[in-house]
């Protein structure tokens, strides 16, 4: 015990020293080179092999696939065929278990199942599905949108494992509060097969991982974005903010102090209540739009197939379409990845199992809703550009992409696309990214957090320790572009999958006999129906 | 078979005059009290990560204190006096709730206190005793 706690604490300092250096590393050559060029010139060597050995990609048909894209969506369709197509048996009773009608009316007061699903929703809703979507359909035509619903819906299988294993396993402490999440299920669920070792060193990693990924793309990458957005809509190159990151960084970073170390928990209160209400908005905006153009329904679902198989004139054809849909929904609804495990342990309820019901919902919502509308949207407005005589779409081989108007791409493509019917969209937008951006940072500085004092110990100190890091990642994330540290923070995040998803390989077989069990219980009527 | 009254009580004034209204009520025609506390609840609420953690603590804190301070001095004053009442604390709507326990007692009467309130608050979201008054499956009485 003594001997982890060494080298738990030797690891915590080496982090320190590392970002210390980063720091007078950059101050020192901040004159010659810029601080983003030295920060990435001092980071980019460093992490690199990490970010190739992670997104290690195969040519396919003149386009890269990342393996690791691949190692979730086979880790989906295993789990998905191993629980029998769970996502689609078992839809039903999860609406009926968010609805609360199997809740009993004396655990009332308690967290539900639609709060604990409500909460780790804001924690995936974000910048991917407005922004990553973009970027899917330019590269990959409609057609990627078919194979984004695909993964979405196979990645439903990914989160019912890893969620029910999350409760199963989670820690209870004295005071009554909760830990759960992967490392828990790791060490614990392992050690009962008598894989104790191997347990350790996967939740080890995890938790660094995920630690690493809180920092990037759960912070870094959200901050730069938000700013970008807010860049564009106070007049561009020409704002006050351009250029100026540390400002946007400095105001974010004040919040989310006063929210995770002042424990202002108004602000967060109210960002969890507006966020829903924003996606909410987002849907119905782009519904609406949808129906403006209902002519063109018919023929954007034509698109979307014809591209899912043909790809419709883009690079790598059917391979390529595929290949940004999988991707994308990887990215957007993080199935597999364990970060939604952490979040849905709180709920208490006698059968594990049915925050995996209710957490199959998620991609769902995600990536099948949001992401599909985000599309819609795009394909529907006619923002690719369309050769007229061959209906194939033009390809722009310098960008890489489908040439649209203005050569837009990301959220500026999803922003014109809403603005081309409502003008003042791309207002609401920016405010939405701003706050799907604050929720998805305060999200996931909590698994950080979680994987952090799994490593060193709960305790005031190590938390504090950790969020004030946090803080000032807020910061360099919005002041900087620093390329090579969004990188990492990206692998790092979809690094966490690969000890997550061993470990569910290897425990899935507890998960299908809490589900037989409970499965009996239902039809014995054990478990009652309450409305 | 003697009436069974379901008194809204918060420890609040308006509320402690609803308990004496019932008290009155009781004495005259025989009846039992039930003493229901409801503690406003929703369960599509929404919750920030780290309360969704501390939930567990929370709710037994908030049932402690409703226990401690609101229905215990109560009931042990009632109880000098002879009057035994029957103390419950639920969570949930406060209104839908407190039809819920007249249902499960079997009660004959819902007496709530009200607050008076007609800002803006309650004209946008309704009182407790104006959804009670439309929607009581059984006699209600509010008292001023």
């Amino acid at each position: 015990m003594m001997k982890r706690a060494n080298t738990l604490s030797a690891f915590s300092t080496l982090l320190l020293v590392l970002v210390s250096l980063l720091f007078s590393q950059a101050a020192l050559a901040q004159e010659a080179t810029g601080l983003d060029a030295t920060i990435n010139n001092v980071v980019g060597p460093v992490v690199a092999p990490f970010v190739n050995a992670i997104f290690y990609s195969i040519p396919v048909f003149g386009t890269s696939f990342p393996l690791i894209v691949l190692w979730l969506v086979v880790a989906a369709s295993v789990f998905t065929i191993y629980f029998g197509f769970i996502q689609f048996r078992a839809f039903g009773h999860s609406i009926a278990l968010v609805s609360g009608k199997y809740s009993d009316p004396n655990d009332a007061g308690e967290v539900s199942h639609f709060q604990a699903l409500a909460t780790a929703l804001s924690g995936t809703v974000g910048l991917g599905n407005i922004a990553g979507v973009a970027v899917a359909v330019s590269i990959g035509g409609p057609g990627a949108t078919f194979w984004m619903i695909m993964a979405g819906l196979l990645g439903m299988a990914s989160k019912f494992t890893e969620c029910t294993l999350g409760v199963k396993y989670r820690n209870e402490y004295a005071d009554g509060t909760v830990s759960g999440g992967p490392m828990y299920y790791l060490t614990k669920g392992l050690a009962e097969q008598n894989r104790a070792v191997l347990g350790k060193i996967l939740a080890i990693l995890f938790a660094i991982f995920c630690i690493l990924g809180s920092w990037g793309g759960g912070n870094m990458f959200q901050a730069n974005q938000a700013h970008a957005q807010l860049v564009n809509i106070t007049g561009g190159a020409d704002s006050f903010l351009s250029g100026n990151g540390w400002i946007t960084g400095l105001i974010l970073a004040g919040i989310v102090f006063a929210v995770i170390i002042g424990g202002l928990k108004s602000i967060a209160q109210v960002t969890e209540k507006v966020v829903p209400i924003m996606a909410i908005m987002y849907v119905g905006t782009a519904l609406i739009i949808i129906l403006m153009n209902a002519d063109k329904i018919g023929w954007a679902f034509g698109q979307i197939f014809a591209g899912a198989f043909t790809g419709l004139g883009i690079a790598g054809g059917m391979v390529g379409a595929l290949m940004q849909g999988f991707k994308r929904a990887a990215f957007s609804n993080e199935a597999g990845v364990g970060s939604a495990a952490i979040a849905h342990s709180a709920v208490r309820t006698k059968e594990p199992i049915t925050e995996g019901y209710v957490s199959l919902l998620e991609p769902f919502i995600d990536t099948v809703v949001i992401c599909t509308m985000t599309a819609l949207v795009i394909v529907i407005t006619g923002m690719l550009n369309v050769d007229p005589a061959t209906g194939m779409y033009v390809w722009d081989s310098e960008a890489g992409r489908i040439a649209t108007e203005g050569s837009l791409t990301g959220v500026e493509l999803t922003s014109a696309a809403f603005g081309s019917s409502f003008s003042f969209f791309p207002y609401v937008l920016a405010i939405a990214v701003v706050l799907f951006a604050f929720s998805t940072m305060i999200s996931w500085s909590y698994y950080g957090l979680k994987s952090w004092t799994y490593l060193f110990g709960e305790g005031k100190t190590t938390e504090i320790s950790y969020k004030v890091l946090f803080c000032v990642f807020v910061v360099i994330g919005a002041a900087m572009n620093l390329g090579a540290v969004i990188d990492f923070s990206d692998a790092a995040i979809f690094a966490m999958a690969l000890p997550n998803i061993i470990g569910l390989y290897l425990l899935m077989p507890v998960v299908k006999r809490e589900m037989q069990s409970y499965t009996r219980k239902l039809k014995s009527g054990e478990i009652k129906r309450y409305k | 078979m003697s009436q069974v009254y379901v008194v809204g009580y918060d420890g609040s004034p308006s509320s402690r005059r609803a308990l004496d209204f019932t008290l009155e009520l009781a004495a005259e025609s025989g009846g039992s009290i039930v003493l229901a506390h409801v503690l406003a609840w929703s369960p599509y609420s929404f919750l920030t990560q780290e309360e969704l953690a501390e939930r567990h603590v929370r709710r037994q804190e908030e049932l402690e204190r409703a226990e401690s301070v609101v229905i215990k001095p109560v009931v042990e004053q009632l109880a000098d006096k002879g009057i035994t009442v029957d103390p419950v604390i639920r969570y949930g709507n406060i209104a839908d709730t407190l039809c819920e326990i007249a249902g499960d007692k079997q009660a004959a009467q819902i007496i709530i206190g009200r607050t008076g309130d007609a800002g803006v608050v309650a004209r946008i979201f309704g009182s407790v005793a104006s959804a009670l008054a439309q929607g009581a499956p059984i006699p209600c009485t509010i008292i001023p």
